[in-house]
């Protein structure tokens, strides 16, 4: 089977002058390609260095971590980062910016997202004038743009209100399946991870390690991140994950 | 349905509205006849003996004495040779500013090392380092336009070094995971998000320079504003000094001016 991402045995710890922090420790999982993985843990745990490290931004002090051929990463933040310089078109194109591959071919690629997105309309408008779930769309786009395999989701809708994070999140998870992109997904929301996540990684307290990892079958076909919360198994599945978050050391 | 044309402000609004236009009307009143009653009083303190028009002079003196410089044309020569060397100096700070404020951001070791002497040199009140010039540079513009560049230049590097490093570091990250170098950081974010620090910089600065360029003149220089104030007050030439403040007054709003303009074009693109 084709894996977009293998982990091995991965460390890490953090260095200051007070002394040395493990953040992670012995984490290993092997993704498939197009696969959603949503990693849950306590706050703090090291779940955003799982990211980084996967995203290459920083190396693991023992363990490796492969890339499956066609290995483009996308990123999302948790804020949007939109730059507010640049109308939400230069947002979307800043990637094609600074690879210098503006060809006109991808240009209509990101002209095509913004209309399937609901962004058309406000292609030269500043991003202050956009509501916190097109922002995050934009956002999302702008990742988009390059056409990545990987995407790393970094809480992307924790600082969205509640009703737009259950449409943005919807939206999302369902481009992402529709684009067939392989995904991993850090949060704390244990019914986003739920409802987005083909399989839910437990991870323990910092240092983390994994706790388990959790397929998640809730029965349905063509499920989205909404038709998932209405499944029946999903309050157990919930509970479950519960269970191994808050459960004895 | 069709009273809906002016009568839709309601009266509460209109009196509003009537009480701020009232409100901004007597404050450029004011502004107005504040600046007549000083010279009122000035003039007729002169005329009357109230005070000694020799050692104060009179705005009809100074007027008389601005007519007459025009006539030879005196008065273009110091004031474009004051405005020309404030120019000179303002731009070389704000290029030096910028460049090495981007080497301070670039290099965490050659910040470290220079940060004591920024602080120092900031500190540092630079009218004691004229003398030292006159000695170095000799008695030319070279010498004034040094004395103004070290006014203003270590203030500039340090606050815009501080704005570099102030940047949100996800949105370093952002452009690191869009594939870009430290190149694509600086000039499609830490600039860009900088350019209004770097105007409101700017505003500083320009008055500051002028500053310099006035100590400048007043130990190195046969020609300038600073020359003919401190030539006039050697020789009681009062009427010159105080001309010579007057059209430093009206250089330094009308830069100021310009400057608070191109801001305001600045802030408006960037939020519109």
């Amino acid at each position: 089977m084709e894996y977009a991402l293998n982990i091995d045995h991965i460390s890490y710890s953090y260095h200051t002058l007070n002394g040395e922090t493990p953040a992670v420790t012995d984490v290993s999982i092997t993704i498939e390609k197009g696969e959603f993985i949503a990693i849950v843990g306590p706050s703090g745990c090291g779940k955003s260095t799982l990211l980084s490290l996967i995203a290459g931004l920083i190396h693991p002090d023992s363990g490796s971590i492969t890339l499956g051929s066609n290995s483009n990463i996308g990123y999302m933040f948790q804020k949007d980062n939109l730059f507010e310089w640049r109308t939400v078109y230069g947002n979307a194109r800043l990637g094609l910016d600074i690879q210098h591959c503006v060809t006109p071919k991808k240009l209509e690629y990101v002209d095509t997202l913004l209309k399937a997105y609901g962004l058309d309309s406000f292609k030269d408008v500043r991003p202050s004038q956009l509501s916190g779930g097109m922002r995050q769309r934009a956002a999302l786009i702008r990742t988009l743009a390059l056409e990545p395999d990987l995407l790393l989701l970094d809480e992307p809708f924790s600082a969205l209100d509640y009703q737009t994070r259950l449409e943005v999140c919807d939206d999302i998870g369902t481009i992402l399946k529709n684009e067939g992109k392989t995904a991993v997904l850090v949060t704390h929301d244990l019914s986003e991870a739920i409802s987005m996540g083909d399989r839910v990684v437990v991870l323990t307290k910092r240092p983390c390690t994994i706790r388990d990892i959790i397929t998640i079958d809730l029965g349905i076909d063509n499920r989205t991140p909404m038709t998932s919360r209405n499944a029946p198994a999903f309050k157990d599945y919930f509970n479950i994950i519960w269970k191994e978050l808050t459960g004895n050391e | 349905m069709n009273k809906n044309n002016r009568s839709d402000i309601s009266p509460s609004q209109q009196s509003y509205i009537r009480h701020r236009l009232m409100h901004h009307y007597m404050i450029v009143f004011a502004r107005i006849a504040l600046f007549m009653l000083f010279i009122i009083m000035w003039e007729t303190g002169a005329r009357t003996g109230g005070i000694d028009a020799f050692i104060f002079s009179s705005p009809s003196r100074i007027a008389d004495t601005f007519v007459s410089m025009c006539r030879s044309g005196d008065i273009f020569v110091h004031t474009g040779i004051t405005l020309a060397e404030t120019l000179l100096s303002f731009i070389l700070v704000l290029t030096a500013g910028i460049l090495l404020a981007i080497l301070l951001w670039a290099s965490d070791t050659v910040s470290g090392i220079l940060e004591p002497y920024l602080v120092i040199l900031n500190s540092l009140p630079k009218s004691a380092l004229a003398p030292v010039l006159i000695v170095w540079l000799g008695n030319n513009p070279k010498t004034i336009i040094v004395t103004a560049i070290s006014i203003a230049v270590f203030g500039t590097i340090i606050n815009l070094y501080t704005s570099f490093s102030q940047i949100d570091s996800e949105k370093i990250k952002l452009i690191k995971m869009l594939g870009g170098n430290r190149l694509d950081v600086l000039f499609r974010l830490i600039l860009p998000s900088s350019l209004p620090i770097i105007i409101s910089n700017a505003k500083v600065n320009i008055g500051l320079c002028l500053v310099g360029v006035i100590i400048g003149e007043f130990l190195a220089a046969r020609r300038g504003l600073g020359f003919l104030i401190i030539y006039g007050s050697q020789t009681f030439k009062m009427n010159w000094v105080l001309m010579s403040i007057v059209i430093l007054c009206i250089i330094a709003g009308v830069l100021y001016l310009i400057l608070n303009r191109l801001e305001k074009c600045v802030n408006k693109y960037m939020a519109s």
